[in-house]
């Protein structure tokens, strides 16, 4: 694919030879969701021309959906699974400690566009919960030691690349 | 075997001649199957592959032994895992390292490596072989049995198990009626829960006159703790594609869709790949081997909304609109997806159709109960010994599968209930694990045979709270469309909430029972029918329980954090003070002595403490924050409230 291509282009792009029947709509909105992360406005807009649907009746449909997001995402991705055998084990507990320990090394106020934490129906890998999404791995057997070390590394790495970052301003 | 290698088969023949030659052609000396599903992945499956790759390569062994990637084992906890064929070895919970000497002493030398093995803790037993594993035992693995040495993106392969032979029988008999008179004489009943049977299902679509008409496959696994269509889904895909085909035959429909919810990215990957290769060489398409029938498949990514899996939702979602449900007469098989005839089952079911074909109805009734035929997959977890993906015959009892198959309560622990059915089912005590897994015989006792889901608990799981989890989430789920269940639900969870925090009164368990006849009774769908069965089994079989914590505000098994609270044991505590460095609450002290101790009135049962002490001193311990009758110190929850906040 063309990288020069605007994110908005390349929607455009795909919608051009895209069907027109209403029951692409889901479909179409997972890849704009993969191209830019969330279901912008103006995506929205696009796509209610395309399908000659109102925005109103598009939103809906996206806010309906867990999946879909109409804000954009944070930079890193935390999911905790709140499956019936995760949440025996103890995945309520887990949760919460991602927030303490979010709070404790972002700031109480400062995290949420660094990361967001959510919660997830079963994961599916029951056998080797409580389980938690970080970044798109899977991480299994959580315990709330196992939650500090996660948070601690983020935090790290992200400050790692502040510092480059500041190094490469000087 | 070569990707490329994937012709146009263009006839019947053609095709019957590809079976047999991929059936019959000679295996390599050893095949390496690796467990390499969504759990073996989570568990480092890949990197195992690597090494075996890189280690076969070097060794310049390709060509002797193969490496196959499966789908899924079953025996998800011990992830990943290794059966070595024709033995049959079995090493689980692998890592790197262990690969070199695999390969060197097994694959090589033929020895297996007891030290690798798996060793039952309880029994000090050592396993060597796959079908010895105390898991494998007493099940009937029909389905589950091709996922040990299948590569599920192989349709050759596939064509090695005899796969697209049932395809091909169905096709040479030009008669969709006896395909049909085939399920149905085999009594197998819809895998998804509601146990509707098949055949008759199939019948009523084909009888109603249309010129369009779909199948629909429901991969919307919503069940929180159940993951057998993944399972099936990951490890054989083409099995639920050859079912679905055969479906379309007999009921004379030229497209389907295959909705999976989009938590199960690589059974969406996998499906793609197999309907890419099946369009390839013409099992999809216009005109499927030479013959004058047209069917093809479509992918459907649901978008994390467990009222989809309701077959009227279904419809919705696929159609591109919110996931509403609608009232049913009419069923979806006279006017279902696009206002056309539709049949909509579940994964398992599309799975189990070539095998009816294979086999004979007469041999798939053999086994089961009178109204509930042939075997379904469980996916057994919680708290017992062994978890995985089951696969059982129909009519054995739940206690066998708990008992012997996840072989009972781990060390030191008692099994209390089994929960089947996820938030549409209900928990069973140990008094009713004499129970056959038969439709009615459950629905008789209060849950659901469900889609799968079997989870055990043992008594560290305190019911109230595993009824208000279900209700929380059935809250959560609810579309909104009816009032029974978006308001029933919510009204649920408030009063399981005060019976958690010791407020409630004993009239609030009497209001349960009658919010949730209501709800059985007035809800539009499925999901708001059955989302009170947590609570009204829970009240059936447990009702002690939920009295324990409103009269003497005593949580029994030490869950309900509002009625519970730490303590430190002075003779195991070694004083390293870790708990009180990590209480977030500032709630363990230190004595003057200098030992430390916790303030119950700052402790939030967060449980860290618990978690931190190390295992070898086991100091911190659970206890109930009420003595008896409820008295004992209150904590003002109102202006103390640093754990809800968000």
């Amino acid at each position: 694919m063309n990288r020069e291509l605007k994110p908005l282009e390349k929607i455009k792009m795909l919608l051009s030879n895209y069907p027109k029947e209403r029951h692409h709509l889901i479909n179409f909105l997972h890849l704009i969701q993969d191209e830019l992360g969330y279901l912008s406005e103006e995506a929205i807009e696009l796509l209610s021309e395309h399908f000659s649907l109102s925005p109103a009746e598009i939103f809906g449909v996206a806010t309906f959906y867990a999946s879909f997001r109409i804000t954009q995402p944070a930079e890193h991705e935390i999911q905790v699974c709140q499956g019936t055998a995760c949440h025996v084990r103890g995945a309520e507990a887990i949760l919460e400690e991602f927030s303490r320990q979010l709070d404790k090394h972002y700031g109480e106020q400062g995290w949420s566009s660094k990361v967001s934490l959510r919660k997830v129906n079963c994961l599916g890998c029951c056998a080797i919960g409580p389980v938690a999404v970080v970044d798109g791995q899977i991480e299994s057997r959580m315990t709330l030691t196992k939650v500090r070390e996660i948070v601690r590394r983020l935090y790290q790495k992200d400050n790692l690349e502040k510092i480059r970052e500041q190094n490469d301003q000087e | 075997m070569t990707k490329n290698s994937l012709r146009r088969i263009n006839s019947l023949i053609e095709l019957q001649k590809l079976i047999e030659f991929w059936a019959g052609k000679p295996r390599p000396e050893k095949i390496i199957s690796l467990s390499s599903a969504s759990c073996g992945r989570a568990s480092g499956a890949l990197k195992i592959s690597s090494a075996l790759d890189k280690c076969l390569r070097e060794l310049n062994l390709t060509d002797r032994f193969e490496l196959k990637l499966t789908g899924c084992h079953g025996f998800c906890q011990l992830e990943p895992d290794l059966v070595i064929f024709p033995e049959g070895y079995f090493y689980p919970s692998l890592y790197p390292e262990q690969v070199p000497a695999i390969v060197e002493k097994t694959l090589l030398a033929g020895e297996f490596l007891h030290e690798f093995a798996f060793k039952d803790q309880q029994s000090g037993k050592v396993y060597s072989r796959v079908f010895e594993l105390p898991l494998y035992q007493k099940q009937l693995r029909w389905l589950l049995d091709a996922h040990l040495d299948l590569d599920p993106l192989s349709l050759e392969d596939y064509f090695a198990h005899q796969g697209f032979s049932a395809l091909r029988k169905v096709l040479t008999w030009d008669n969709q009626e006896k395909v049909i008179d085939l399920i149905t004489a085999s009594g197998l009943r819809g895998r998804g829960g509601a146990g509707f049977p098949t055949g008759l299902k199939w019948r009523l679509a084909r009888n109603v006159e249309s010129q369009e008409k779909y199948l629909v496959c429901n991969g919307d696994e919503g069940d929180p703790g159940a993951y057998m269509d993944r399972g099936l889904l990951e490890s054989n895909p083409f099995s639920v594609v050859e079912g679905m085909i055969i479906g379309g035959y007999a009921i004379g429909a030229r497209k389907g869709f295959i909705y999976i919810r989009q938590e199960y990215p690589l059974a969406i990957e996998r499906m793609e790949a197999v309907l890419r290769s099946c369009r390839q060489v013409g099992l999809l398409g216009e005109k499927i081997l030479g013959t004058e029938f047209s069917f093809d498949l479509e992918i459907i990514r649901g978008a994390g909304a467990f009222v989809s899996g309701e077959e009227t939702a279904l419809i919705a979602s696929i159609e591109g609109r919110r996931a509403f449900p609608r009232q049913r007469p009419p069923f979806p098989v006279v006017r279902g997806l696009f206002g056309q005839p539709t049949v909509i089952n579940n994964v398992e079911t599309w799975a189990n159709v070539p095998l009816i074909i294979r086999q004979g109805p007469e041999w798939y009734s053999q086994v089961g109960t009178t109204t509930s035929k042939g075997t379904k997959i469980f996916s057994l977890v919680g708290q017992v010994r062994f978890t995985g993906l089951v696969e059982v015959p129909l009519g054995i009892s739940i206690g066998e599968v708990v008992q012997e198959i996840g072989g009972g309560a781990p060390a030191g622990r008692k099994i209390k209930a089994v929960q089947t059915g996820g938030p549409s089912g209900g928990c069973l005590p140990t008094s009713m694990f004499n129970l056959p897994l038969d439709y009615e015989a459950l629905q008789a006792a209060g849950t659901i045979m469900g889609s799968g889901g079997m989870i055990v608990l043992d008594d560290s799981t305190c019911l109230v709270d595993l009824a208000l989890y279900f209700l929380k989430f059935a809250s959560g789920e609810s579309c909104g469309k009816c009032a029974p269940c978006r308001l029933g639900t919510v009204q649920m969870v408030e009063i399981l909430e005060r019976i958690t925090r010791g407020e409630a009164q004993l009239s609030d368990l009497d209001r349960l029972e009658k919010l949730g006849r209501v709800m059985q009774k007035g809800s539009l769908c499925g999901l708001g029918r059955t989302a009170a069965n947590p609570v009204l089994s829970g009240l059936r079989y447990f009702r002690e329980e939920f009295e324990t914590h409103v009269v003497r505000k005593q949580c029994p098994a030490l869950v309900c954090r509002k009625l519970i609270t730490y303590a430190i044991d002075r003779e195991k505590c070694r004083r390293c003070y870790l708990c009180l460095k990590n209480c977030p609450f500032g709630a363990i002290k230190k004595e003057a002595d200098g030992w430390p101790y916790v303030d119950e009135e700052l402790c939030q049962s967060c449980g860290l403490c618990l978690n931190i002490c190390p295992k070898e001193f086991d100091a911190i311990f659970k206890k109930p924050r009420y003595s008896e009758g409820g008295e004992g110190r209150m904590v003002d929850y109102e202006n103390n409230q640093g754990l809800n906040r968000k």
